[in-house]
């Protein structure tokens, strides 16, 4: 259980984090989601103590994270994945992070095995790929066998195999029991891995939803209808009470909204019409986070028209 | 995709402790190859600086020129002069038992499992200080006697139990301990590997000449108390004159260290890791 009030964090005049407060609940998968720049990894960091609030705090499985006597048990973190010491071995990161817990060396082995290191858990994390340093980060999260995970980005990095692999994993820690929060700027990984959704954007919170809700109000429910009888089609579906069609720069071609595709199927199949394509609409998630998040990205590449004129010359006046 | 089992009984159910700490910083000291390389560095500078030291001694014995007739020996300072090239090595591994954790994000990882932070910085101290004196005792001891069965060649040496050589090698040793645990402070304050060594060694040598430029009566007043001058009279066994006695000038460098891991301790739990 994860609980963050009225969160804030200035660096200077900028805020990173404003008036954040959201909880997270145990037994699902929870996506934290926003554009680069958003605020995420900041929040993360101070669920964790490791910067301070400007304002609010937060609490973590009953209180806040440096009041647990023993945090490792009770949260699992993985900031970063580079959060090692390159000119140490894996096992050996590993074996440093345990002792402070007391956390014996059998659970070390038993961790190396489950994020599959075993063959590399001896070499320098230096030469770790992305991918295996995100595993390694994923073993010291597990370490201390924590009621609660704090994952940031796990799936960057890593390959097909590798994301399904932690799709698999935090959905399994989850149906433990786990409260597990999940940081991402991929909204269409959220939606394979997550239940519910917390999505911020300039450090301000815009939705704490479910993924069905999110999934449901991204849907437009239009169909495209492509068609050589445009015009009589049309005409037809027009006359149903509830249904608007538009039709766009391809004459062959009709967004209806209000009507089933099977509808307009059954009315095209009565009036002996062809249909090139019949397709419900539904906006990717993608497009309805781009949406949400339109107004809160923090670095937008700016499109410059191409200059095509030859600058006047300028004459002394 | 193979099952994975996560829940865990092996994890057992122990809290943090500044033992446990310790342990951990013991095991990260040991596993990077940079400590082993500083450390021998150290070892080589004093032994063998030493004993060419001695083996130069021998050889103004041998050649002697007009101009030193009055040459002198002090076999214990002799034998020992290495340490101040030792203390370049420690004041470096000093700086990256730090540094080395803020460069490569190691230190979130350290500091989220002991959000309380300054067990890590105790600890750290403890491991490296008392690693430092355990490796410079042996070494001063090492040096010594090689350095000794040179001189005694041209029968100039002298014994421990000659009065005040027994407190100079030990206080070899304890110096060096002493520039590490500095450093460690230091390297906790700056966070960066050059800032730190440069802050180091911009104390313990480059100071020290600054402030020789000084008006006399300044300089004379404010150079036996810099940590360098003050720190090395426990390890010399003829102090110059107007220098600190050597404890007093060990008391004064140990000031130093105290104030760097107390200023280091306050900027640690204050700042964002």
């Amino acid at each position: 259980m994860i609980e963050a009030v009225g969160l804030t964090k200035r660096y200077g005049p900028k805020t990173a984090v404003q008036d954040l407060s959201f909880s997270v609940r145990p037994g699902i998968v929870t996506g934290f989601l926003g554009p680069n720049g958003a605020g995420k990894s900041t929040t993360m960091r101070m669920l964790l103590g490791l910067d301070t609030p400007s304002a609010g705090h937060a609490i973590v499985n009953g209180r806040r994270y440096s009041e647990h006597a023993a945090p490792l048990r009770e949260v699992g973190a993985m900031l970063e994945a580079r959060a090692i010491h390159t000119g140490r071995s894996a096992y050996n990161h590993l074996l440093a992070l345990a002792a402070t817990h007391g956390i014996p060396r059998s659970r070390v082995d038993e961790v190396v095995d489950v994020v599959g290191l075993r063959e590399v858990a001896k070499k320098r994390a230096g030469g770790f790929s992305l991918g295996m340093g995100q595993r390694l980060g994923i073993a010291s999260a597990l370490l201390g066998d924590p009621a609660t995970l704090i994952l940031d980005e796990p799936v960057n990095g890593l390959d097909p195999e590798g994301i399904l692999w932690i799709r698999n994993l935090l959905k399994s820690l989850a149906a433990e029991g786990r409260t597990v929060l999940v940081s991402s700027h991929l909204m269409s990984e959220m939606a394979l891995t997550a239940e519910h959704l917390i999505v911020i954007g300039r450090g301000k919170l815009i939705a704490d939803t479910s993924v069905e809700e999110f999934t449901r109000s991204a849907s437009s429910g239009a169909v495209l209808v492509r068609t050589p009888d445009a015009v009589r089609l049309g005409k037809l579906l027009g006359e149903l009470d509830g249904v608007t069609v538009t039709t766009g720069d391809d004459v062959q071609v009709l967004e209806v909204s209000g009507a089933e595709s099977e509808q307009i199927g059954r009315l095209a199949a009565e009036h002996s019409l062809v249909l090139f394509e019949l397709t419900p609409q539904q906006a990717s998630l993608e497009e309805a986070f781009m949406e949400m998040t339109k107004d809160a990205v923090e670095y937008e590449a700016v499109v410059t028209p191409r200059a095509t004129a030859v600058p006047v010359k300028e004459h002394a006046a | 995709m193979s099952t994975v089992t996560i829940l865990s009984t092996r994890a057992g159910s122990g809290s943090v402790t500044l033992p446990r700490v310790v342990k951990s910083e013991w095991i990260k000291f040991r596993t990077l190859r940079s400590s082993y390389y500083t450390l021998f560095a150290a070892v080589f500078f004093m032994v063998g600086f030493g004993l060419l030291a001695c083996y130069g001694a021998i050889d103004h014995l041998d050649h002697p020129d007009v101009r030193d007739h009055a040459f002198s020996i002090d076999a214990a300072d002799r034998s020992l002069r290495g340490y101040l090239a030792a203390q370049l090595a420690i004041g470096v591994l000093g700086v990256l038992v730090v540094s080395g954790e803020y460069s490569t994000g190691m230190i979130r990882a350290s500091l989220s499992a002991v959000p309380r932070r300054l067990p890590v910085l105790w600890a750290k101290a403890a491991v490296f200080g008392a690693i430092t004196l355990v490796v410079t005792s042996i070494t001063a001891f090492v040096a010594f006697f090689a350095g000794q069965a040179i001189l005694a060649s041209h029968h100039v040496d002298t014994t421990l139990s000659a009065s005040g050589v027994l407190r100079t090698v030990l206080g070899t040793s304890l110096y060096l301990t002493a520039v590490g645990l500095l450093a460690v402070g230091i390297g906790a304050l700056i966070r960066n590997t050059a800032g730190g060594i440069a802050a180091v060694f911009g104390l313990l040598l480059v100071l020290p000449t600054l402030v020789e430029v000084l008006p006399a009566n300044w300089s004379s007043n404010i150079g036996p108390y810099l940590p360098g001058a003050a720190g090395q009279q426990v390890a010399t066994l003829h102090a110059d004159p107007g220098m600190l006695a050597p404890w007093t000038g060990f008391g004064v460098m140990c000031v130093y260290v105290l104030a760097a891991l107390i200023g280091a301790a306050v900027m640690l739990k204050r700042r964002d890791a």
